[in-house]
């Protein structure tokens, strides 16, 4: 974990700024917990893109600082502590595995805001939560990739089996079916969100195994390489990487975390942060397609945005029935949509997948 | 759905590159007497000053270079350390590994995500067309035959040369090496470095070949497997060759089985390289007799002249 520098002039200020401190002139100090590096072009990239939007935002009222490659658990804690010692008012935490220290941690200051993303727990009232609905995305992908693929193979590389990205796979595969009633969808698990070797190699067993349209839900580019080698198609996720449009990238799924952090950093100064638990998609911009490239069929790419603009505009929810289990039960009747619930716990594949969800 | 065996044979070759070049420079370090657990350290450096090389130049065999020459200016610090200054080695090797990491961070920041030139095939596109043989041998990228290159020379020299007989002697007894005029501190700083180009020149591999991409931390464990690796061969060259493509090949296995559809327990295969080792260190240390002809005697003590 390094301390960045940027972190390290606040720290000094802090010390020196023993005196009483005048709240007024004080900018208000934002902190970011990072599970990567924005170098990473995906998840922790995009994260750091709303801080800068903070920065441009509010200017000399607000001050940021960051810490990167935070491991999950009790480093976490200690790491969040630091940062409100050095001065924050706020703090984003922006991994999964960070719930617990961010609890922990705002039971000992109940002045200091607590964003966890992606998280659950909120034990105390200066804690909230906020996620995105990723599958929204997912649903436009998938129709895309179902009118693409050849061989009717799709590959999806998959992170950890949790309700999150089983969600993704979910959503991507009926959209894909719903579009092309051949297609079928491999799934490689990793066991990891970045580990850009493994994530390569995977991307190369799904290709070796006839896969010509390849999604993932892991945080490097690597996969990307990969499928521009072997002159397949494939989907930008967490950031844009438009490095790889027009090909082998024709589309992405961008995490547009810039407007909910102006918006609640903006509350926290003026008061009126309240504690929420925000899941939000295409509606309201937090869930963004990337450009999608002339590689696309005009046709495709047309469908595709009037399915965006129909769940962006609320019309249309990409788990809507029937809809079956893998096991071929009914889960959603005709015409009934999926309770958000049922989706934040969803551990079983929808009809038609045909592998397992390890456990 | 079967897996189809030439394209996994063709996939655990690359996957099993980047550790079997460090390896193989490790073995060396370690036949001369010293551990160097900075392996990871030294991968990584080699990785990212590969990566701003080909990114700068545009030159693969610049960029190759460079990984060695990056995986070599570490080396160089433990070899001042521990035979200079005669650091403890394991403290040494931990810390450099801890250093490299955040060295290479450090240097590579800004430069995720730029492109690099792509490495050449030495073979013709006619010869990896001939089917089966053609992808298995003929495929790959130069510094893949490099590899196998550098393992047959290691073997070559350590088992037939002179040079190989002197390195193994400061590796058994560095006193009796030293008494016989050998200069003990001279032959492991050459062992050192050309460990240190290996890691280096596997790193590099890694970011410029495989992945074609800088990411902080991305050697993520593979100089940890190198050094095990070492042992799982019982220090002999052709065996370090064998065990990365064991392990490569359980690691391209286990993704073709889950894109086959193949209901396996993953981590328990994402496991067995590991259970592997431990299996063949149990099976080593039952013979003592073996292992001490195998493991260098004076592996990881530190020599001193007068002493």
């Amino acid at each position: 974990m390094k301390l960045m520098p940027k972190l390290l002039a606040s720290a000094a200020l802090a010390a020196g700024l023993a005196l009483p401190v005048a709240a007024q002139d004080d900018p208000f100090q934002v902190g970011f917990i990072y599970i990567g590096t924005p170098g990473d072009y995906g998840w922790t990239y995009e994260h750091d893109q709303g801080r800068l939007a903070v920065e441009a935002h509010f200017g000399d009222r607000v001050e940021t600082v960051f810490l990167e490659n935070v491991p999950e658990g009790a480093d976490a804690e200690r790491a969040i502590t630091q940062m409100i010692l050095g001065g924050a008012d706020m703090v984003f935490t922006t991994s999964f595995g960070y719930g617990e220290a961010t609890n922990a941690v705002a039971a000992q200051f109940p002045d200091v805001y607590f964003e966890h993303a992606t998280g659950y727990l909120r034990e105390h009232p200066n804690v909230s939560t906020y996620n995105a609905r990723f599958y929204e995305g997912r649903a436009v992908l998938g129709h895309i990739a179902g009118q693409m693929t050849e061989s009717n193979i799709i590959g999806y590389i998959g992170s950890y089996p949790i309700p999150e990205v089983i969600q993704g796979i979910n959503s991507a595969f009926l959209h894909a079916r719903e579009v092309n009633p051949d297609v079928e969808m491999r799934v490689v698990w990793t066991y990891t969100w970045f580990d850009p070797a493994v994530e390569a190699d995977a991307a190369q067993a799904l290709i070796d195994a006839g896969v010509d349209v390849l999604m993932q839900h892991t945080d490097s580019t690597a996969p990307q390489t990969v499928a521009q080698e072997a002159g397949i198609i494939s989907f930008g996720q967490a950031s844009d990487m438009i490095q790889f449009a027009p090909l082998p990238r024709v589309a992405s799924i961008i995490d547009n975390w810039a407007p909910y952090y102006i918006r609640r950093v903006g509350e926290a100064m003026d008061g009126t942060w309240t504690q929420s638990d925000i899941w939000e998609g295409i509606d309201t911009g937090m869930v963004v397609i990337g450009e999608m490239t002339d590689a696309i069929p005009e046709d495709v790419r047309a469908s595709a945005q009037a399915m965006i603009d129909a769940i962006g505009a609320g019309e249309y929810h990409p788990f809507t029935g029937p809809i079956n289990r893998q096991d071929g039960t009914a889960w959603l009747a005709e015409g009934e949509v999926a309770d958000d619930g049922t989706l934040a716990g969803m551990m079983f594949y929808v009809e038609g997948m045909t592998g397992d969800i390890p456990n | 759905m079967i897996i189809d065996p030439v394209t996994l044979i063709v996939a655990l070759i690359t996957v099993a590159t980047p550790v079997l070049l460090a390896a193989i420079g490790e073995l060396v370090v370690e036949k001369s007497g010293v551990l160097n657990l900075g392996v990871e350290g030294m991968m990584i450096m080699g990785a990212v000053c590969g990566f701003i090389t080909a990114q700068q130049t545009g030159s693969v065999a610049l960029a190759f270079a460079a990984g060695m020459g990056g995986g070599m200016a570490l080396a160089l610090v433990f070899a001042v350390l521990t035979q200079v200054l005669m650091a403890n080695q394991v403290a040494s090797g931990l810390a450099l590994t801890l250093f490299g990491l955040g060295l290479a961070a450090l240097l590579g920041a800004g430069y995720s995500g730029l492109p690099v030139p792509s490495v050449t095939r030495p073979f013709p596109e006619a010869l990896r067309d001939i089917p089966v043989a053609g992808p298995i041998l003929f495929s790959h990228s130069i510094l893949i035959y490099i590899a196998i290159g550098i393992v047959a020379a290691v073997w070559y020299v350590l088992t037939r040369t002179r040079i190989g007989l002197v390195i193994r002697a400061v590796g058994e007894n560095h006193d009796a090496a030293h008494a016989l005029g050998y200069k003990v501190v001279r032959i492991r700083f050459a062992t050192i470095l050309f460990g240190g180009a290996c890691a280096g020149l596997g790193g590099a591999f890694l970011s410029v070949v495989r992945v074609q991409n800088w990411f902080d931390g991305m050697t993520a464990g593979a100089g940890w497997i190198a050094l095990a690796l070492v042992v799982f061969a019982s220090w002999k060259p052709w065996r370090v060759l064998l065990g990365a493509w064991l392990f490569g090949g359980i690691a391209a296995l286990q993704l073709r089985l889950q894109a086959a559809d193949v209901g396996v327990p993953v981590a328990l295969l994402d496991a067995s390289p590991y259970i592997v080792t431990i299996v063949v260190l149990v099976i080593i240390s039952s013979d003592r007799r073996r292992a001490a002809l195998n493991a260098p005697a004076a592996l990881g003590r530190v020599f001193h002249a007068s002493s």
